[in-house]
């Protein structure tokens, strides 16, 4: 999904540029939080393992295989801020030396794939994690969180190709071909973040922010008998503040985006034919995004039919975007609480 | 999300291209993807004198074609999403070879096909001739955050370390028969992932004890000075100011 030059208007490259911008700012402040005095150095090792996952290739169905974009499992490994940040890095550094993704549509790559994808991730493992605990739900959470976050960054992808694409397209239809494929992918993706994050899980728990909560607390059994329980740390108090405002921060600069952006698009066209090729795009659109797809796959995308796709294209839409408002609600119903809880810690 | 990047762009050289500080190279390309993107799609021939400028980069710069050509393949992914949008376009259509074509779609294919082009042989150019480390102290000079500088240097240096690692791993894997054939093996994968995890994160703890050991207080000492004098502001300023002047050109003829 890196975008190279010339797929978007200048309107929306500079605009999707302040999103990106005003994101890594944010992000640069809240990772300070997450890797105290490490920033630096543990961001830029986990953006070079990040980088390292993008080249491990995994068999999506029969002749196709598609990597991942790791968003997710950083996400949920080392916490939404600094997983924004090393996706930014990896792609700023992609762009620069590898020549892979535009320069003026860093902006756009950043944004689809550092901050859509980590906010949706983040936003459904919180939400799961929340009604859920224990060590199942985290690796069911990791599972979830990283097959919306693939299909919800290529919607988001179409939505700013409608808006300020150099092509004439139907959005509905890109939409459905473009969320049912990347739904297949994110299977994949979701796969590997369960297993990847069950394995640190089994190791070094203390590793896997999203799992913070979990650690059992310390018990002292004394020569006599007496037990003492030591709290755990007080990590988790620190937790819920991040996605407090970065969410709705996120909403409400996607809905900037898409009206004051959508002023500079031009009107699209109606077509009169609803196109009967989109079965063709179907296979053009895998064959972009997994990369090796070979082209005898036209007529359907990894077996499905591409009606099913595009049922559960939309599918994957309303459950990302339901899920996102759900998240927000939720933050605002218990945010008192949880400034209670700071400023206990702080005094 | 190209394929994996095996092999690094960078080709050491001691040419006029190569000597100019990072900073105005990173502020030309940019300049230049600008105006390219700028440039409406029907003047052909303005892409043409585009890629005329590129080639005469990259002839100053020793960058051989071959090279240039063979580092473009990143390209590849997206070069299949444009040749799809004559189809899926909407609008007026046209019968080309038994194929019903959209006229605008047509357009639109052109139009990224030769922006993305040109934008990729830049990148290549200014990938090939800057050197990775360098290129992050003028993006610093440039007012990037430094803490953003810092994380991206410190992934180019543990870059090599952890691929080594991943490395080491897919020999053991594949020493052992292992072939990653279908769903059923992303378990193996994603097991390796994450160890692969856990060995760097470890290691880059260790790393950073070292650091503060030897008295790393949060941001590293800048030993090179990048700095640029106007002269050099002006050769870089060449690539850009060629391709606007084109630019400006053809609006005065059309």
């Amino acid at each position: 999904m890196h975008v190279p030059d010339g797929f978007f208007n200048a309107a929306v490259s500079l605009s999707a540029g302040v999103v990106a911008a005003a994101g890594v700012t944010v992000c640069l402040r809240g990772a300070r939080r997450e890797l105290d005095d490490r920033t630096a150095p543990m961001a830029g090792l986990v953006a070079a393992f990040v980088f390292a996952v993008q080249m491990l290739n995994f068999p999506v169905a029969a002749g196709t295989s598609g990597h991942l974009l790791g968003g997710a499992l950083a996400a949920i490994l080392v916490g939404p801020y600094t997983a924004v940040l090393c996706v930014a890095v990896v792609l700023l550094v992609q762009a620069f030396f590898f020549a892979d993704g535009g320069l003026t549509a860093l902006g756009v790559n950043i944004t689809l794939m550092g901050v859509v994808a980590v906010l949706v991730a983040w936003g459904v493992f919180r939400l799961i994690t929340r009604s859920v605990r224990g060590r199942g739900a985290v690796v069911a959470a990791s599972f979830v969180a990283a097959l919306l976050s693939v299909p919800a960054s290529a919607l988001a992808f179409t939505l700013l190709f409608w808006i300020g694409g150099t092509a004439p397209i139907e959005i509905g239809t890109v939409a459905a071909a473009m969320g049912g494929v990347h739904l297949l992918i994110g299977i994949g993706e979701g796969l590997i973040t369960a297993v990847t994050v069950s394995t640190v899980l089994a190791v070094r728990p203390d590793l896997v922010y999203g799992a913070r909560g979990l650690a059992a607390p310390l018990v002292l059994r004394g020569a006599d008998g007496d037990v003492t329980v030591v709290p755990g740390a007080p990590a988790p108090a620190a937790t819920p503040r991040g996605p407090g405002w970065f969410l709705p921060a996120g909403v409400a600069v996607a809905a900037l985006l898409a009206g004051v952006v959508s002023f500079y698009a031009s009107s699209s066209p109606d077509g009169l034919e609803r196109v009967a090729q989109d079965k063709g795009f179907i296979g053009q659109a895998a064959d972009h995004a997994l990369g090796e797809q070979p082209l005898a796959d036209y007529g359907d995308a990894g077996g499905l039919p591409v009606g099913v796709a595009g049922l559960i294209g939309v599918g994957a839409t309303l459950v990302t975007g339901g899920g996102l408002f759900l998240a927000v609600r939720r933050r605002g119903g218990d945010a008192g609480s949880a400034d209670e809880g700071r400023e206990k810690a702080s005094v | 999300m190209g394929a994996g990047h095996a092999s690094r762009l960078h080709r050491p050289g001691d040419t006029l291209v190569h000597r100019l500080p990072p900073q105005c190279k990173l502020v030309a390309v940019a300049g230049f993807a600008l105006v390219v993107v700028a440039t409406p799609r029907e003047w052909f021939w303005a892409f043409g004198l585009y890629a005329l400028l590129l080639a005469l980069v990259a002839v100053l710069a020793r960058v051989p074609a071959g090279f240039v050509l063979r580092r473009m393949v990143v390209e590849v992914p997206f070069v299949a999403f444009a040749l799809a949008i004559p189809f899926i376009g909407t609008g007026e259509r046209t019968t080309f070879m038994g194929l019903s074509l959209s006229v605008a779609g047509l357009w639109a294919a052109w139009n990224i096909l030769a922006k993305a082009t040109l934008g990729v042989a830049a990148s290549v150019l200014l990938a090939a001739t800057t050197e990775p480390r360098m290129m992050l102290l003028g993006a610093q000079r440039l007012r990037l955050p430094p803490l953003l500088v810092q994380i991206a240097m410190f992934m180019l240096r543990y870059l090599d370390v952890i691929l080594d690692e991943m490395r080491r791993m897919r020999v053991a894997r594949e020493s052992r028969g292992f072939v990653a054939r279908d769903v059923r093996h992303i378990p193996v994968i994603a097991r390796s992932a994450g160890a692969l995890f856990i060995r760097s994160y470890e290691r880059g703890e260790r790393v950073h004890l070292a650091m503060l050991s030897r008295g790393y207080t949060g941001s590293m000492p800048m030993i090179q000075d990048v700095s640029a004098v106007s002269r050099q502001w002006l050769a870089a300023g060449m690539l850009p100011g060629a391709a606007l002047a084109v630019l400006l050109g053809s609006w005065g003829i059309t």
